[in-house]
């Protein structure tokens, strides 16, 4: 998976989970808490969808790195190098 | 024997909400529910052709599309439901009505606030710094210590009635306790009702139930109802499955029940303390009317009343108390169709041990006798608040605290269980948690948050613990 399709990946997961929100400006840098709708409930279905889809695990002391889009690509690359990208 | 990840006691709100959460993350998970209708507490019925709701008059909690950070939003986002899906419409406005002096409020905060101010001029900067300590207290913090609100309260407002007043809605839809609340219910309620505010699908509570019950099924999970749990299976300390009143035995990782605290500890063997059960139920009177309330000079959609300057929230000595009561004119809202039905409806707080007490059998049984007495003085007692609709009246069906026990399972028909909440959940045995109304979170949405927040915590997250370690 590239560094793209892993951003879309989370994309796709917060599209799932919160329908009603606009996710077509994200600015990979920035917390994605600070321009989304996200609490600490929706985190928790990050890291369950990403089980689910990816079979990738993230232990809770590893959830900071899921802060920005670039935070997660950084911290998923090995993770998910020999996954597809799940519509 | 099935074994299971999860078995959720209930097909209420929180168990569905608890369900759904379970299934769509495909743990095997099983819903058991007594009655052959799901929905608990808020359900619904057929009486002589006419379509009548149990528990909604409102949804509270009323939150726009996109609104961020509410428990609607929130709950939304977690069941995976559209906004639009839910169907809502927001009411018109609603009132609190004490002798001399309503206060009328809608899903803008600042109608109450202005109606406050016009009221009681002398309160209004007590009034807005209370509504500072609501604004900045923190409920989703389950491990904070409670606080009694009266006192807290007292210490901005000094008006009794003006305290009574902004007590009065918040109690007659939350309040296991007596004449007072914990102040992290308090604000719940407060912000639920009075910041959040009011709405109904045009289809009422049937529209919310088949939106989870879809939900459950499509993510996979299993529903069983006619299907009684009647003993929780231990091992020592541990809860390790239920036993059915069939006799059928289910194993599971985890229980969640809804049934109550007082109930599900009768289910492990416990017998409650004195304190624990609770002591509030209600009747409800349903009017049908030839026209809609509008026609007869009702503008409001909820009004709160009581007919004294201190209201009473506890139990009467008698079958009812009809001196305060909640009157719901569910044609009120702002509805895309006029309902087939037009209804006024009114809740009083009523004695379960009086009600329980009466024959029932026969049409003219003391039990339906008294119906037909009580009915007659709530009609009468609301009159000091809306026009005279009783001429209009064409059908009346009447629930009291039995029906409510009947249906629900609830010890004493209390709507709002027990006064004691489990808020972290935690049962005191090991693998067995407390969903819904005796959780704390409150009303139909807090209830299907609490069996949201509930299967997170101890199914969900735990399991990412124990895959950590393992
Ligand atoms: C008259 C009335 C008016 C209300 N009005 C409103 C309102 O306008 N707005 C609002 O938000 N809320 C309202 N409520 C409150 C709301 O209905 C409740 O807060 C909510 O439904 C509680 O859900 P729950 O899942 O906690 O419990 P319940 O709904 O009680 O669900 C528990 C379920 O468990 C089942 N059960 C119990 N024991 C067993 C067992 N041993 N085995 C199997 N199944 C079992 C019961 O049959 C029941 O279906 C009202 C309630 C009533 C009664």
């Amino acid at each position: 998976m590239t560094d793209e399709n892993i951003k879309q990946a989370i994309i796709g997961i917060i599209n799932d989970i919160n329908p009603d929100e606009d996710t077509s400006n994200i600015n990979p840098a920035e917390r994605l808490r600070d321009q989304l709708d996200l609490d600490s409930m929706d985190f928790l279905d990050i890291v369950m969808e990403l089980r689910k889809r990816y079979g990738v695990h993230v232990p809770d002391t590893d959830y900071e790195h899921l802060a920005s889009l670039d935070s997660c690509v950084a911290y998923l690359r090995d993770k998910m190098a020999d996954k597809e990208l799940v519509s | 024997m099935s074994h299971y990840d999860a078995i959720i006691i209930g097909a209420g709100m929180s168990g569905l909400g608890a369900g759904i959460r379970l299934a769509m993350f495909d743990k095997r998970v099983v819903v058991l529910e007594r009655h052959y209708v799901w929905g608990g507490l808020n359900s619904f019925y057929q009486f002589q052709g006419h379509q009548f709701d149990v528990g909604l008059h409102a949804m509270t909690n009323y939150a726009p599309r996109g609104a961020k950070g509410l428990p609607l939003t929130r709950l939304l986002k977690q069941l995976r439901i559209r906004w639009d899906e839910l169907d809502l419409h927001q009411q018109g406005h609603s009132a609190v009505s004490f002798p001399g002096t309503k206060l009328k409020f809608s899903n803008d905060f600042e109608l109450l606030r202005g109606e406050v101010a016009a009221a009681f001029p002398d309160q209004i900067d007590g009034f807005d710094a209370l509504v500072k300590a609501v604004r900045e207290f923190n409920e989703l913090d389950l491990d904070a210590p409670t606080q009694n609100a009266r006192t807290i309260v007292e210490s901005h407002i000094s008006h009794p009635m003006l305290v009574d007043m902004i007590f009065c809605p918040l109690m007659f839809y939350g309040s296991a306790r007596e004449n007072d609340m914990d102040w992290d219910q308090f604000v719940v309620m407060f912000k639920s009702i009075f910041f959040e505010g009011f709405a109904r699908p045009q289809q009422g509570v049937r529209h919310i139930l088949k939106l989870l019950i879809d939900r459950y099924r499509r993510s996979g999970g299993e529903l069983r109802m006619k299907t009684g749990v009647k003993r929780i299976l231990m091992d020592g300390a541990r809860a390790t499955g239920v036993e059915l009143d069939s006799g059928e035995t289910l194993t599971a990782e985890t229980v969640l029940s809804s049934a109550g605290l007082v109930e599900t500890g009768r289910m492990c063997g416990q017998e409650p303390g004195a304190q624990a059960t609770g002591k509030l139920s209600f009747t409800e009177t349903i009017n049908v009317l030839d026209k809609p309330a509008r026609d007869l000079g009702i503008d409001e959609t909820i009004i709160f009343f009581s007919n004294t300057e201190r209201f009473n929230y506890a139990q009467p000595a008698g079958l009812c108390d009809t001196t305060s009561g909640v009157i719901c004119m569910p044609g009120n809202f702002d509805l895309p169709e006029q309902p087939k039905d037009h209804l006024v409806r009114i809740t009083n707080i009523a004695n379960f041990d009086r009600w329980n007490a009466l024959e029932r059998d026969g049409e003219d049984s003391p039990y339906n006798r008294a119906k037909r007495e009580w009915y007659t003085r709530s009609s009468d007692d609301v009159l000091a608040h809306i026009p005279d609709f009783r001429a209009s009246t064409t059908l009346v069906d009447m629930f009291t605290p039995r029906t409510i026990r009947h249906y629900t399972g609830h010890e004493g028909g209390a709507v709002y269980g027990s006064p004691i909440k489990k808020r972290t959940g935690a049962s005191g045995i090991e693998g067995l948690y407390i969903i819904g109304t005796d959780q704390g979170f409150l009303g139909i949405i807090g209830a299907m948050l609490s069996g949201i927040s509930m299967a997170n915590r101890w199914v969900l997250q735990r399991d990412g613990a124990t895959v950590e370690t393992t």
